[in-house]
């Protein structure tokens, strides 16, 4: 075994902490708390879309190309997402906290993390069917500029339409989700009136504070890239944003051991992650 | 060459039997954390976790974000997830574009559990249809990891076994009923 060999990942792992010191330095964006395999993947993904042989060699393009700022955040933040990802949870969403919600004269909801959107608009549809929709305003947040602007297009790839249609009628949908969209060649595009309550916004849940008083954070599969600490971070955030009794939906592999702010969320349903912001020591919420 | 500290499996089409054969003929001495990336649907991980417990001499668990991988435990990586170890053995997920068609990717497992085991890591490459794995166990290769592929005459489904070998090479080429053998006498060496 040649000692270069032994020493790549090592190298890797140097190379890495520069860009993330590089990036936040020469553009503010911090990634430090990041967890590291995921982040490491999709930077070397990066330096390969950009045709760099090496992370350094992409942390010298971020440094001195400050138009390629979009395209670095881009790639280091977006995951592909799916209309209904786990169905289960978006059916608790429609039949167990819809019906708490409609209490409230106007609901906010903030999906931290946006990314393309389709949780936006899945969202947006169950809001739509459950009536409530016309009194609720939806606040889509996330990092990238670009991946805010998909998100308002609402345009998507036409080969997952099969799959999305299966999940909305897994979710409980009343209607087709033909009705939503209208299917081009190889694209869909949800219709623009159900945008009509959704605000995007940028917010960075490693930096920034509190971002609006909801009702319902919907946050599914973003904490799964952050280390235990910036994850504990964001549970804060969202204590302070909740009120009282309001309502936290994750992804549904997301656990929440690590983190001391778990303990003001009590569990609501637990195995679709939906979680509710502890009211009073006694666990009521007044 | 050092006893392996962890062993990673990869494996599609054909992958539960071959995964029964491998786990069922396993030493319950083994020490060595066992992490299992087999492309599925949504549904049969549960399956997948009680077929395999019944004949696994070692527990056999779904793989918790966070948590650290555990030593004489086989790992099943969720489905719908990427599954990374990070290089303080603790598992991460991830939802990042399918990989080689796939979520979970054989490749995007290999290529963070040989950064984080190194020359510790045992990769190894079962029965499946497509090349899933392969660019995955050349890095567990060339990081002084050992690598062993099921034989692809005996591969219900040769494409994969056959693209680890064009493209990684292997250590040990042998057919399925001798890996369970294999890996008992290496891990307990």
């Amino acid at each position: 075994m040649s000692s270069v060999g032994v020493n790549v990942p090592e190298l890797d792992s140097i190379e890495l902490g520069l860009f993330v010191q590089a990036l936040h330095k020469r553009h503010g964006y911090d990634f430090s708390g990041y967890a590291p395999a995921s982040l490491k993947r999709r930077v070397r993904l990066l330096a390969d879309q950009l045709h760099c042989k090496t992370i350094t060699g992409l942390t010298e393009r971020m440094l001195h190309e400050p138009q390629l700022l979009p395209s670095v955040l881009e790639g280091l933040t977006v995951p592909t997402s799916d209309m209904f990802r786990d169905p289960a949870a978006f059916r608790a969403l429609r039949e167990q906290v819809f019906p708490l919600l409609a209490s409230y004269p106007q609901i906010n909801i903030w999906q931290a993390g946006c990314a393309h959107g389709q949780e936006v608009y899945s969202l947006a549809i169950l809001l739509e069917e459950a009536g409530l929709y016309d009194r609720t305003q939806i606040f889509a947040t996330d990092l990238s500029d670009r991946a805010l602007q998909r998100a308002s297009d609402g345009i998507y790839p036409g080969k997952d339409a099969q799959q999305w249609s299966r999940n909305y009628q897994a979710a409980g949908g009343t209607h087709s989700l033909a009705d939503y969209c209208s299917a081009g060649y190889k694209l869909i595009k949800f219709h623009q009136r159900l945008r009509r309550h959704v605000t995007f916004a940028v917010h960075n849940l490693a930096i920034d504070g509190v971002f609006r008083e909801a009702h319902l954070i919907l946050c599914r599969n973003v904490l799964i890239y952050f280390s235990d600490a910036l994850q504990d971070r964001a549970l804060a955030l969202f204590r302070d944003s909740l009120v009282r009794g309001g309502f936290l939906c994750l992804g549904l592999r997301e656990n929440l051991n690590q983190a001391p702010h778990a303990q003001d969320f009590l569990p609501f349903d637990a195995a679709l992650r939906i979680f509710r912001l502890a009211g009073r020591a006694d666990g009521t919420y007044a | 060459m050092s006893t392996p500290a962890a062993i990673a499996i990869g494996c599609s089409a054909g992958g539960v039997d071959a995964l029964k054969a491998v786990l069922g003929g396993l030493d319950a001495r083994l020490s060595q954390a066992i992490v299992v990336c087999l492309h599925s649907r949504s549904d049969t991980v549960d399956m997948l976790r009680s077929v395999l417990s019944r004949i696994s001499p070692l527990p056999v668990t779904e793989a918790v974000e966070r948590q650290p991988v555990q030593s004489g435990v086989v790992h099943l990586a969720p489905s719908g997830y990427h599954l990374l170890v990070e290089s303080d053995l603790h598992f991460a997920l991830s939802i990042d574009p399918r990989v080689n068609h796939a979520r979970p990717s054989i490749d995007v497992l290999f290529h963070s559990a040989a950064e984080a085991w190194r020359g510790g890591l045992l990769g190894m490459v079962l029965t499946g249809a497509n090349a899933d794995g392969a660019a995955g166990l050349r890095r567990i290769r060339q990081l002084g990891g050992l690598a062993v592929v099921q034989s692809p005459a005996d591969a219900e489904a040769a494409a994969m076994p056959q693209a680890a070998l064009e493209i990684a090479g292997a250590d040990y080429c042998v057919p399925l009923l001798d890996i369970a053998p294999l890996l008992n006498r290496l891990c307990l060496a």
